[in-house]
């Protein structure tokens, strides 16, 4: 019954998006048509359905309904709870649910919130958020139900992928999802924009606060796979430039692109069709990823299936809503009017730097995810890797990164260069006193000084914009700018100190043998067998301690599943403030020796605490935004209370 | 001085701008692809047309049987990998993945060594039943069998 129910409610949601797009195409037509009165309750009903189906799965995983076939194969009853609803958006089916519901959820969000834009950008908006959703929803109920029965139902399921069993798959997915469906309604604001011609600043300023939320998960969400990544797979990487981690980078570089053109249109009324072009652009790099990662040309723990059906479906999408938008885009990019002007040396000039920058990064990451596709239609077989993406995309990083440390002092409109001496002078210092101390003192190779000397100047500039200024009324969306920009600086920290003093030993050792790995001594106490709920492991204990000091026990594990049958190595993680010491145990060498693989990764969490930072920057520029709204709205509906004895106006008259 | 000019001008100036960087930013993606996108061979391939001592690459085909040794330190390997026709040996130091066994394919990441050794970096194995590298996936079934039977 519950299969039947998530399916029904499915197939509504996804007739209420056809519903939504005809009644918006027609009220945007015939102006003061009553067919417009339906979208905005087309597009609320649309949410609440989807997000039943959805409900309705993951009733479906926590009970363990081997009848549906989609449990049957990823399920399996002995799993911990938890996994078992993650579960339920670990595999194909269940993640495009997850999908089309957070499209459903941002489009019922803004045509439940949104009252600020004119009422046609809306309904072309809303519009084109439910063309979208039903390209999705088609894809989901023609090729891909996840409600599909399984006559007769199975004894017991097959298990998820080891590897998928882990908090992280509860958290990442869900984050990232938000995110990158969450960019839709960039997509649909910018073509609701071309549609109606009306790109201004407050338009801007209503499209800001949604680029501003779905960029904090997604921020969020690439956080937490990195880190996810970084101990799970046990190779003590934290980013490999695999096409599904760029597939989820690309969306984030033309959102964080979006983000600043954004404010710019708000603040300045500049940079009109360049922030329309960004809004298409976000949300095409997330439908790409999706092909990318959903199509099975790819291989990774993320391509669930391997089925040209669906990938042809997908890419017939992609060249529907991209091409679509783009064309509309050349079509309408004339008739938008010119903007403000601006001086080079302004605010302005130094976010167009960053713009042009983020979309020469994405523009170089797009062209090397999609080379090796490209060179296969060639029949010639390449990967490409971090001695690509590393330089290559260093030559625009980090130009950006000294913008990034100077701009946020520069005024809008125009500024002179004397007025911001000093601080330039001190950011330079800085930067320069690094790069001379790392060179000279700790010989540190070239990139990471690099990055380091940056990170110096990025965290002292992103202090500055705060000199002279009253602390306690500063508005918080600057302090939001303060914070996300240091947390740039602390995450480019993390990663060059990592690069330039990570020891690591590989060593095969007797038990009660001691390895010695940086200021670590670790000693193999011993290796025994543990069991836990879906798997057994070989589990080491080892003894570590910093330089001398007392003694830390790490347990990492080589675990066997048996459903399905694979294994797994659970690395073992000490943490300072300094770093982590990173432990891995694989097989059994000869004579009783046990191969251990150990990591000394001095200031690797900062990588992590930086992108929450960033994260958090964007929550306190949202949380700004919404309250700054929030008062001009009650201070609206004081002035209108006051005025209202004056002009008494007729009550309309609602149609049903 | 930008601010001297007329609007068209200056989105004209803002437009070139950024074409300019994006060229920019293709030609070099265009030109360091082509210097730094790893490469795969098979052993035939590599013994027909050896890549640059120390160029990244990737060596895909079937550990042979009874080429697997493990040197004194417990973590050091040394295999051939054959596809029927060519052997290529190969040294690795590390943990090796848990399907990585003899008979078995493989596809290892690194550089060949002046002495004709391939050093591998890192070893991918196929996963599980559903996991495999992909050019192993794509290896002719007859080229799998071939190599099997080579090898046994």
């Amino acid at each position: 019954m519950i299969a039947e129910f998530g399916l029904a409610a499915l197939w509504l949601s996804a007739a209420l998006a056809g519903l939504q797009l005809l009644a918006g195409f027609l009220g945007l037509r015939q102006s003061g048509s009553e067919l417009s009165a339906l979208v905005r309750p087309a597009a609320v009903t649309q949410a609440l359905l989807c997000a039943l189906s959805f409900g309705a799965l993951l009733l479906l995983f926590a009970r363990t309904d081997l009848s549906v076939a989609l449990v049957a194969k990823n399920s399996h009853s002995d799993k911990p709870f938890i996994f078992k609803l993650a579960g339920a958006w670990g595999n194909h089916e269940g993640s495009m649910l997850l999908w089309v519901t957070v499209m459903a959820l941002a489009g019922g969000l803004i045509a439940f919130l949104e009252r600020r834009l004119p009422e046609r950008t809306m309904l072309a908006t809303l519009a084109s958020q439910a063309f979208v959703g039903l390209g999705f929803y088609a894809f989901l109920l023609i090729s891909s139900n996840p409600f599909e029965r399984l006559v007769p139902a199975a004894a017991e399921g097959a298990g998820l992928n080891p590897l998928l069993q882990d908090i992280g798959l509860a958290l990442h997915p869900p984050t990232l999802y938000f995110g990158y469906v969450g960019l839709s309604i960039a997509f649909s604001f910018a073509v609701g924009a071309l549609l109606t011609r009306q790109v201004t600043p407050d338009f801007a300023k209503v499209m800001r606060p949604w680029v501003l939320g779905a960029w904090i998960f997604l921020t969020l969400g690439i956080t937490a796979g990195s880190y996810w990544a970084y101990y799970e797979l046990g190779w003590g990487g934290w980013w490999f430039w695999d096409p599904v981690e760029n597939a989820s980078l690309m969306p984030w570089l033309a959102a964080t692109a979006l983000l600043h053109s954004v404010s710019v249109l708000a603040s300045r009324d500049a940079l009109r069709a360049w922030t329309i072009m960004l809004g298409v652009v976000a949300f095409s790099m997330s439908m790409i990823g999706t092909f990318l990662v959903r199509s099975g040309i790819l291989t990774s723990v993320h391509a669930f299936a391997v089925d040209p059906e669906r990938g042809t479906f997908i890419l017939v999408l992609l060249a529907i809503y991209i091409g679509g938008a783009l064309a509309l885009f050349a079509f309408r990019a004339g008739t938008i009017a010119e903007g403000e002007r601006f001086s080079v040396l302004s605010r302005e000039g130094a976010l167009v730097v960053n713009n042009v920058a983020l979309s020469a990064i994405l523009g170089i990451v797009l062209l090397g995810t999609l080379y090796p596709l490209l060179t296969e239609a060639f029949d010639v077989r390449v990967s490409v890797g971090p001695p690509y993406f590393n330089p290559v995309g260093a030559i625009f990083f980090l130009p950006m990164l000294v913008v990034l440390a100077i701009g946020p002092l520069l005024r809008w409109r125009r500024d002179s260069f004397a007025r911001i001496r000093l601080p330039v002078i001190a950011i330079a210092v800085v930067g320069s006193a690094v790069l001379l101390a790392g060179w000279l003192i700790a010989g540190i190779a070239l990139m990471p000084l690099l990055g380091m000397s940056l990170a110096a100047a990025v965290a002292v500039g992103s202090f500055l914009p705060l000199r002279g200024r009253s602390l306690r009324r500063l508005p918080l969306p600057v302090w939001g700018m303060v914070i996300a920009h240091f947390g740039i600086a602390v995450a480019l920290f993390g990663m060059a100190a990592d690069t330039a003093f990570t020891r690591e030993k590989l060593v095969a050792a007797q038990v009660g043998e001691t390895a010695r790995v940086g200021p670590w001594s670790v000693k193999l106490a011993s290796v025994d067998p543990v069991a836990g709920p879906n798997w057994t492991a070989l589990e080491a204990r080892l003894l570590a301690s910093y330089r001398g000091g007392g003694e830390h026990e790490l347990k990492p594990q080589a675990r066997s599943f048996w459903t399905p049958p694979q294994q797994t190595s659970e690395s073992a993680l000490l943490t300072r403030w300094n770093g982590q010491l990173y432990a891995v145990i694989g097989g059994e060498a000869e004579g009783g020796r046990w191969q251990l693989r150990l990591w000394w990764k001095p200031f690797v969490t900062w990588i992590w605490y930086g992108g929450v930072l960033i994260a958090l920057g964007g929550f306190l520029a949202l949380l700004g935004r919404l309250s700054g709204d929030l008062r001009r709205r009650s201070a609206q509906a004081k002035i209108a209370a006051r005025r209202a004895p004056e002009t008494v106006s007729e009550p309309v008259e609602v149609v049903a | 001085m930008t601010s001297a000019l007329k609007p068209k001008h200056q989105r004209l100036v803002l437009i070139l701008v950024a074409v300019a960087a994006l060229i920019a930013a293709a030609l070099l993606a265009a030109w360091a692809l082509r210097n730094q996108a790893s490469y795969f061979y098979v052993p035939s391939d590599m013994a027909a047309n050896p890549p640059e001592a120390g160029q990244a690459v990737r060596l895909g085909g079937m550990v042979e049987a009874g080429s697997l040794k493990t040197l004194a330190d417990g973590v050091t390997i040394e295999f051939v990998v054959g596809d029927g026709t060519a052997r290529v040996p190969v040294i690795f130091s590390g943990i090796v993945p848990d399907l990585f066994v003899e008979g078995s394919g493989v596809v290892a990441e690194g550089s060949l060594r002046p002495d004709g050794t391939f050093k591998a970096d890192n070893l991918l194995a196929k996963h599980d039943e559903n996991y495999m590298p992909r050019e192993l996936e794509d290896m002719s079934a007859a080229q799998k069998r071939e190599a099997v039977a080579e090898t046994q």
